[in-house]
């Protein structure tokens, strides 16, 4: 397949895994960490991992968005699917997670009408066509999902669809990063940045990270060339001892990001003082909700949502496995009570998620120590 | 075997449970959620020695001929896609079923349960179609029902069909005749059929032209029937794909399938349809393909074979039996690496972002 192949080519990675090979720095133990879920399930489908050198490992990060989101906001998506006449909207991923009393599609299977949409805008179709019932989009991930939502709102409020709203769960790449890197478990010595989240906000949010923790980023593409290469640039910056913020995603990511998304994000939402993240506990000014003059569009203040703090089941570890300190292997739960079929937490149910990755894709591999 | 391999594999072993309260879809997906509700709940209740294999058809003797039997329920939305309708789906599902069970179909049973408002027009061309099929897969329908149901409560039609075939006394098929060294052979494209649905409903917005392959694939497995023991084993990668099929064979012989990215066949369009949506071909249905295990000095001649017949011009030896790791099907990437090919855990969601 043309634009697919040639970043996939076996040649091509041997050529640069032996690059990587020589330009490790002698006698060092690296630890990248891949922000991104989805650098994580191209990692494991295409087998990158078994082409990197030794003394140097990948850690997963946070950057999922199915898997962020709490325990407490599954169940205010489920009392809100089944509130009477509501049509609930949701991104397939999001429907298996499991909440305190049950998923989405339990409730659906309770009756609840839960549907799946592959964009904001088919929830709005869905208004549209159905003008008795109430249609909610239960809006989740970083700023790569964010800007649909926010066009979504301006077009129900340019045509007066009033039978529309958003839960919206939407959350921003930078403060999890720096809560990250502000643990004391953790010592990481580079970042793989998102791509796509890149492409809306720029590579310049990055900068915090070469500048105030003195760490190499690379933003990095999905195919596992770009990602194998993202690899060997942040070693070099290591190996050189410098701390940039690189892009090797120069095909879709530009300094300034998206400026006509950004400005879509900004007219219809604002940042919460605070936002509960799976694992990482509250952050403030992490989350998005809508902007007042969208109030008429927002779940969240047209429903009563109950919005309780509900602790992770307790012997899920996917808090650990989001900040990556625990490899999905080495939670108890792993491949016994919690598999895909039957999740106990976010991580094995999302396909970005680092559980679920090595689930489906990684249990032949010889296991290796982490730290 | 590592610590966490063993962990899997346990989980593997484990008895069937069922969690749910209620039946959610993911119990309709053809992955490991179908699995055990059959074998918790079905195999429970109605065990016995003609079930419990759970292969496409029950073998059985009577009279002193052996017949192999089997049923399909069929609901597809919409009812008609490019390269077929439920009517055609029907017949070739049913049939194909029979076919890699090593037996010629003979007779097929229709029943229909129609809702409220179904345009007549509609029923005709799906019967017309299933009339087509039927001739082209030399069966005849030798029984039918009807029922009517109120709107809403139908989802426009539904079909079930059950077949008899002869069994072809040159062949005995069953995973435990899978040996090591053994070939994987596919005998055309994958994901055709599941990539045609979804684009056909319509919601996507991919202007892509994809037809199903649905066909008896019955004239392609009786081309291979000629290898005697050499062929081991024959499915019809139907609900769950290829990785799911191949993973049921893997569970039930404890032997290790080895497959070839490279060497996979996959129709560009499919390909790249997939690769939007975040979807992997290996996973998505296919309604006229067959699966082969074949002796590893006939897998050429088995290639060869197939590939004479129109629906087999495609066909690829795609990969490998081995010994270990057990119970795994593994996928070397065409990028370099390899990795586990799971059984399907829900329906194939496109991804998020």
């Amino acid at each position: 397949m043309k634009y697919v192949d040639e970043f996939r080519s076996g040649e091509l990675a041997r050529a640069l895994a032996s690059e990587l090979a020589e330009a490790m720095p002698p006698g060092r133990e690296l630890a990248l960490m891949e922000v991104c879920g989805g650098h994580t399930h191209a990692i494991y489908k295409h087998g990158l991992d078994e082409l990197l050198p030794p003394g140097l490992e990948l850690v997963h990060g946070p950057g999922c968005p199915v898997c962020v989101i709490p325990v407490g906001r599954v169940d205010d998506a489920v009392a809100l699917a089944l509130e009477p006449n509501v049509i609930f909207t949701t991104f397939g991923d999001m429907m298996r997670v499991p909440g305190s009393k049950g998923s989405l599609l339990d409730a659906r299977s309770r009756g609840a009408d839960v549907r799946m949409v592959y964009s904001p805008l088919d929830a709005l179709e869905l208004a549209r066509a159905n003008s008795q019932r109430e249609v909610i989009f239960f809006a989740i991930g970083f700023e790569t999902t964010a800007p649909s939502t926010a066009v979504t709102l301006l077009q129900a409020r340019a045509q007066g669809i009033g039978n529309f709203s958003v839960f919206c769960n939407h959350v921003t790449i930078g403060p999890p990063l720096k809560a990250i890197l502000d643990a004391p478990e953790l010592r990481l010595d580079g970042l793989i940045a998102p791509g796509h989240v890149s492409a809306v906000t720029g590579s310049r949010v990055y900068d915090f990270i070469a500048a105030e923790y003195g760490r190499p980023v690379v933003v990095a593409g999905f195919e596992p060339l770009d990602i194998l290469q993202s690899v060997l640039m942040l070693v070099r910056q290591l190996a050189q001892g410098r701390a940039e913020v690189e892009n090797q995603y120069t095909r879709v990511v530009r300094e300034q990001g998206n400026p006509r998304a950004l400005e879509a994000i900004e007219q219809t939402m604002e940042l919460r003082d605070s936002f509960e993240w799976r694992g990482l506990g509250s952050i403030p000014r992490s989350g998005l909700r809508l902007r007042e003059e969208f109030s008429e569009w927002d779940a969240e203040r047209r429903y009563a949502v109950p919005g309780v703090s509900v602790p992770d089941h307790k012997v899920c570890q996917c808090g650990q496995v989001l900040r990556g300190l625990v490899k999905p292997w080495e939670c108890k739960v792993f491949g016994n009570a919690c598999t895909p079929e039957s999740p106990i937490g976010t991580c094995m149910v999302s396909s970005e998620g680092a559980c679920a990755a090595y689930y489906h894709y990684g249990r032949n591999r010889p296991k290796r120590l982490s730290r | 075997m590592s610590e966490r391999r063993s962990k899997a594999a346990a989980g593997r072993r484990r008895k069937p449970r069922l969690l749910n309260e209620r039946i959610t879809l993911v119990h309709g997906a053809g992955g490991k959620a179908t699995r055990n509700l059959v074998e918790a709940l079905f195999l429970g209740e109605l065990g016995n020695p003609l079930l419990a294999p759970l292969s496409d058809s029950a073998l059985l003797e009577a009279g002193g001929a052996k017949l192999a039997f089997t049923t399909d329920a069929h609901v597809v939305q919409p009812l008609f896609f490019p390269g077929g309708d439920i009517g055609s789906l029907a017949v070739n599902g049913t049939v194909n079923d029979i076919a890699v069970s090593g037996a010629r179909p003979l007779v097929l049973s229709a029943a229909f349960v129609l809702e409220e408002g179904l345009p007549i027009s509609d029923l005709r061309r799906v019967v017309a179609s299933m009339a087509e099929a039927a001739r082209e897969a030399g069966v005849v329908v030798a029984a039918g029902d009807t029922k009517v149901v109120e709107r809403g409560r139908g989802d426009g039609l539904t079909v079930t069909t059950a077949a008899i075939g002869l069994v072809d006394e040159r062949v005995s098929l069953g995973a435990e005749k899978v040996r090591p060294g053994d070939k994987v052979i596919v005998s055309g494209t994958l994901g055709d059929h599941g990539m045609a649905v979804m684009i056909a409903r319509g919601n996507l917005e991919l202007e892509v032209e994809i037809a199903s392959d649905s066909a008896s694939i019955y004239p392609l497995a009786e081309s291979l029937f000629t290898l005697g023991e050499d062929l081991r084993w024959l499915r019809d990668p139907t609900r769950g794909g290829l990785a799911t099929t191949l993973n049921e064979l893997t569970e039930a012989s404890g032997l290790c399938v080895v497959l070839d990215e490279k060497a996979l066949p996959v129709r560009e369009q499919v390909a790249a349809a997939c690769e939007i949506l975040g979807l992997d071909p290996l996973y998505v249905a296919n309604e006229g393909k067959l699966i082969a295990i074949v002796a590893a000095d006939r897998a050429e001649q088995a290639l060869a074979t197939l590939r004479a017949h129109p629906l087999g011009a495609e066909a690829q030896i795609v990969g490998e039996v081995e010994p270990e790791p057990k119970g795994l099907v593994l996928l070397q990437t065409a990028f370099g690496g390899s990795r586990v090919v799971d059984m399907l855990a829900g329906d194939p969601l496109p991804r998020i972002c």
